[in-house]
Formats: C-alpha cells, sequence, structure tokens
C-alpha cells in the first residue's frame, strides 16, 4: 500500500500508531500531530485509524520559531 | 494599564514575548528564558522524522513558560488553520500566533487569507493572536472577527529596522480594545520601549535576542526595556513642543 508521508512516497501498512512506530520508533510519541489528507487524527484514535492507499499524512512537531 | 497583562482572561507574568527562532544553539535557550523572562515563547510547527526528545518542548516544559505555537511559514488560510490545529494537537494549547504571509519575500501578512484564517479559528474555539501590518482598519477587523489580541508589525521580520511607522501604531492601539503587541521589526532595547510607549500591551522579539552578538544580554536588555516604556506609558510623557521652557525659577538669580 503507498501513501505519502511528509510529502515523501512510502509503502506501508496498518494503523497511524504503526507508522509512528516504524519512523519514529514510538506509537504514541509526546509532542507530534498527525494529519491524514488534511484531517486531525486525535491521538488517542492512532491506534486503531487504519491508513489506506493513496493517504497524504502530515507528521510534525514543534521547532524553534519566532 | 494594569500592571500585568491579560489575553482572553489569561493573565501573563511578563509583557515581553519570546521568539526562539534563530538561536545558534538550543542549549543557550534556558539562559535567554531566565534572562528574558517571557510571558509566552513561541514555537513553529514542522514535519518530523523524530520525536522532540531531549529537544526543544522538554527545554520550554523545564522552563514553566507557556508555549504560543505560530502558524509561520503558511501562504494560505487553509495551511494556517490546518497548521493551528495540529499544533493544538501536538501542543495542547489552543492559543495561536497566526500568521499568513503573502510571499517568501517581503514576509508581509495577507490581509484577505488571514482576516479568512482568524474567523475559522476563532469558530474552532482558538484563542488567535494574528500577526498583521500597522493598519488599524484591519487590526479592527481582526479584533470584530474576534481575535483576542492584534500583533502588528513595527517593521518586516527580521529586518531589526524598529518601529517605521509609530503613528500607525498608536493608530492601532487606538483602534482596537484587544490588547496589541508588537510584533515584528524590533532591533534593540529602544525599538521595545518605544513600541510601550505608544502604547502597546507587549512586545515580542525573536530575531533581536537569538541573531544578538549575546542573546543572553539582549534578552536582558529587552526585558527591561519594556518594562521601562510600560511604566514610562502610564507616567504620562510631557508634550513635545518646539521652543525651550526652563524648569529653574527665573526669579532671584543673582544677575
Amino acid at each position: 500500500m503507498k501513501i505519502t508521508v511528509n510529502s515523501e512516497p512510502t509503502e506501508v501498512s496498518g494503523t497511524v500508531a504503526d507508522l509512528l512506530e516504524a519512523r519514529i520508533g514510538d506509537r504514541r510519541p509526546s509532542g507530534i500531530a498527525v494529519a491524514v489528507d488534511e484531517e486531525i487524527v486525535p491521538r488517542d484514535d492512532w491506534a486503531r485509524w487504519q491508513l489506506q492507499d493513496g493517504h497524504v499524512v502530515e507528521i510534525v512537531t514543534a521547532v524553534q520559531g519566532g | 494599564m494594569s500592571r500585568t497583562l491579560k489575553i482572553a482572561g489569561r493573565d501573563l507574568s511578563s509583557r515581553l514575548f519570546l521568539g526562539t527562532g534563530g538561536l545558534p544553539h538550543l542549549a543557550l535557550l534556558p539562559a535567554v528564558i531566565d534572562a528574558a523572562e517571557p510571558g509566552l515563547v513561541t514555537v513553529s510547527m514542522r514535519r518530523t522524522s523524530s520525536t522532540a526528545a531531549g529537544g526543544l518542548l522538554e527545554t520550554l516544559r523545564a522552563a514553566k513558560v507557556p508555549i504560543l505555537p505560530n502558524t509561520a511559514g503558511c501562504l494560505s488560510a487553509r495551511e494556517a488553520v490546518l497548521t493551528a490545529e495540529l499544533a493544538r494537537e501536538a501542543l495542547e494549547t489552543d492559543w495561536v500566533k497566526l500568521e499568513v504571509i503573502g510571499d517568501e519575500t517581503s514576509l508581509m501578512p495577507d490581509a484577505v487569507e488571514l482576516v479568512e484564517a482568524a474567523e475559522q479559528l476563532v469558530r474552532k474555539g482558538f484563542t488567535v493572536l494574528p500577526y498583521t501590518t500597522d493598519d488599524p482598519v484591519l487590526a479592527r477587523r481582526l479584533a470584530d472577527a474576534g481575535c483576542a489580541a492584534v500583533m502588528p508589525l513595527g517593521s518586516p521580520i527580521g529586518s531589526g529596522l524598529g518601529i517605521l511607522n509609530p503613528h500607525a501604531i498608536e493608530a492601532v492601539v487606538a483602534a482596537v480594545d484587544v490588547p496589541v503587541v508588537l510584533d515584528a521589526g524590533v532591533g534593540t532595547a529602544s525599538d521595545a520601549a518605544l513600541a510601550m510607549e505608544l502604547g502597546c500591551s507587549a512586545v515580542l522579539a525573536a530575531t533581536a535576542v537569538t541573531r544578538a552578538d549575546d542573546p543572553v544580554a539582549m534578552a536582558r536588555a529587552l526585558r527591561l526595556a519594556v518594562e521601562a516604556g510600560h511604566a514610562a506609558r502610564g507616567a504620562g510623557r510631557i508634550p513635545r513642543q518646539a521652543v525651550a521652557r526652563a524648569s529653574s525659577p527665573m526669579a532671584g538669580r543673582i544677575a
């Protein structure tokens, strides 16, 4: 299954939590937010939210900024 | 003006807000925060492939300073609203410094997209502090849309040119009932003091501190300047006049 994560084409299957574990090594990292197709996926839904082919995922955190 | 600043019903401990962008090393941030004693500290939201562990958020939480996420870099209301929603989810705050710029060269606010984004975010329950131009009409539009404060620029972001049009900043202060936070253009302490003397309720500085030769010393200088400017505003300055007026009595001179 092909999805796009932070504008990179990615092969994954499973839930948002599975994706976070693969990329970040943590199923519930703090200070992180996830959107799929421009909709926020709340933290409490990560473990059951199934990714589907073609989804566009954004994973963001806070960085230094004015 | 009261000594403490209240925005959207929340008491803030200081009238100086600190932007964290531009510091050469994150390790400097705790000392900068200690020196600035900021009421709010801004951060940006960016794509990541790791947690921020051991990084920025831990530093800010250890300093016990309230975090104000911004939507820096957003070019449309749609991007800004999504960024604000991501920030709310990641940082568990519904406060947002709303930035919608018109292009990446001038970094000037896009007034049309800004008002649209502000209206949407207010409807979604955010406490919105928009970065705006020094236009009193736009400031009033933003306040009418339900923004909790307005943040006019003194001069372009990162320019350090200070307050190019002090009359416009005074006009913004007069135009709205919400706090006015001078946002961009501060280069040194006198700029921050002037903002407060003009009636601003607070000053946000980022580059002025983070790119100073000595960020910690400049953080302290801006804190003192904001305090001095606020005190001077409360004290009521003398009117300017074009002729001299002696303060010593003329009577009783020896000549």
